[in-house]
């Protein structure tokens, strides 16, 4: 299989990739890893005109932990990268845990944080956690740069408020009050599975009691969504059994999933339903995993 | 960025030097040139198999600056200046590499078209983690996929050849 023709360039610098999507508008595509991307291309998904490759934009594949505001994560980081990061072992376990539920060896080994942010799959496994862990993303384009809650980001399947200029250059994780936070997906194999759901929560829990949680829903809707009564509920409970089954019902009815290939409405629903308390019981058990 | 000269067509082609087990190679490819093409027809290393080409068998792994990739889904140039190891590298002279030799005792394949990327995937792994579970071979080995469905014998392989190292 052979890709159509493209022109291509592969800037030094953010600003020049920038220019170079500003200047080609809608004929242009950032290729990263190319794990979606040239997929796209040779399913003729995708023809672009021009291909940004943005290879050589080195300061983009860090993580580092900035001391006392939280952890960076540079947009060009590839899945194993996060699951090899000393930092995200320390610190949240939970988003190199999410990483390493993606897709299989190969394509953790190209595919990058920005790749699966950008793209906007609902499905996607990185959104739900950062959002859980109230994470930002910094976008940069001509017109300078702006920082976005991710959950604000995605507007619809495949869709971001990304201008056509804008690369998102880094996921911030702030330094935060919550004690655990965990990701938990439901695929129909082990590995290389898209999510049916997946559901990532953090929760703040002294002396046995709730004092805050988000509640992040992968795959049940046409973004990655936060299932916010379900937060609200749990704001002050004690982390019984009972109250994080009472959880998983409210979040199972705070989900607008279809029914697809992989699994129908119905079985997404209550999926939700089992996997909000599960993952509820593991960042409150196990903390940050 | 990599040069390139402009043919009759109007088409760039760029010079592209790859690394592949152990010997520069320069080569004028167009920008749409998978490394998977660029191994089998510029420089004639079959081993490394066309299977979905979309990146869910596994049949072209390779080795990019040390970890597996589906040399399928990378574009050539993107290689520029970095090293790949193909199963062509995995041996080490004459003789076979310890997984090879593992996969042949353990009879770890059957038709053998998985074969050259589950090896590229093992030895990948064995490079990082000397002493791997079995839970962490068959992870290693997720994106390689066998349709004869041999897994029990490939992980035996690879667990022995860990053993063995």
């Amino acid at each position: 299989m052979y890709l159509p023709d493209f022109e291509y360039y592969a800037p030094d610098s953010i600003a020049e990739a920038c220019q170079l999507l500003s200047q080609f508008g809608a004929k242009a595509k950032v290729l990263a890893g190319g794990t979606d991307m040239v997929v796209k291309m040779k399913n003729e998904l995708l023809a672009p005109e021009v291909v940004v490759s943005v290879k050589n934009l080195e300061q983009l594949k860090k993580i580092e932990y900035v001391a006392g505001k939280g952890v960076c994560v540079g947009a060009l980081c590839t899945h194993n990268d996060l699951v090899k990061s000393d930092v995200l072992k320390e610190r949240y376990p939970s988003v190199a845990n999410a990483a390493r539920q993606m897709a299989n060896n190969q394509v953790r080994n190209r595919g990058t944080v920005g790749g699966n942010i950008s793209n906007a799959v609902p499905s996607a496994d990185l959104p739900p956690i950062f959002i859980a862990l109230n994470a930002t993303a910094k976008l940069v384009g001509t017109k300078g740069e702006r920082t976005v809650a991710m959950e604000d980001l995605f507007t619809g399947p495949g869709k971001t408020v990304m201008a056509q200029d804008e690369l998102i250059a880094e996921v911030f994780i702030p330094d935060q009050k919550m004690t655990g936070s965990n990701y938990i997906k439901f695929g129909l194999r082990k590995s290389g599975a898209l999510a049916v759901v997946g559901v990532a929560v953090a929760v703040q829990v002294e002396n046995g009691v709730i004092k805050d949680a988000r509640v992040a829903l992968g795959a049940v809707a046409a973004t990655p969504v936060r299932a916010k009564k379900t937060e609200e509920f749990l704001k002050g409970k004690n982390a019984t059994d009972d109250v994080l089954a009472e959880a998983g019902v409210i979040a199972s009815g705070e989900c607008k999933p279809i029914s697809d290939i992989r699994a129908s409405a119905e079985y997404r629903t209550d999926l939700v339903r089992i996997f909000t308390k599960r993952a509820l019981r593991k960042a409150v058990d196990e903390g940050h995993v | 960025m990599s040069s390139f000269v402009v043919d009759k067509d109007g088409i760039k082609r760029y010079a592209v030097t790859v690394n592949v087990n152990g010997s520069d190679y320069t080569k004028v490819i167009k920008a749409n040139t998978l490394l998977v093409n660029l191994l089998r027809d510029d420089l004639d290393l079959t081993g490394t198999k066309r299977g979905c080409e979309l990146g869910d068998c596994g049949c072209c792994t390779v080795m990019l600056d040390g970890n597996p990739v589906n040399a399928c889904l990378v574009l050539a140039i993107d290689c520029d200046g970095r090293e790949i190891t193909t199963i062509e590298g995995i041996q080490d002279g004459e003789d076979l590499d310890i997984v090879q030799e593992k996969f042949i005792e353990h009879a770890g394949f059957q038709c053998g078209f998985c074969t050259p990327g589950m090896i590229v995937s093992s030895r990948a792994l064995l490079n990082e983690n000397p002493s791997p579970t079995e839970y962490e071979v068959r992870e290693a080995i997720a994106g390689n996929l066998c349709r004869c469905t041999g897994y029990v014998n490939i992980v035996a392989a690879v667990l022995d050849a860990a053993e063995n190292l």
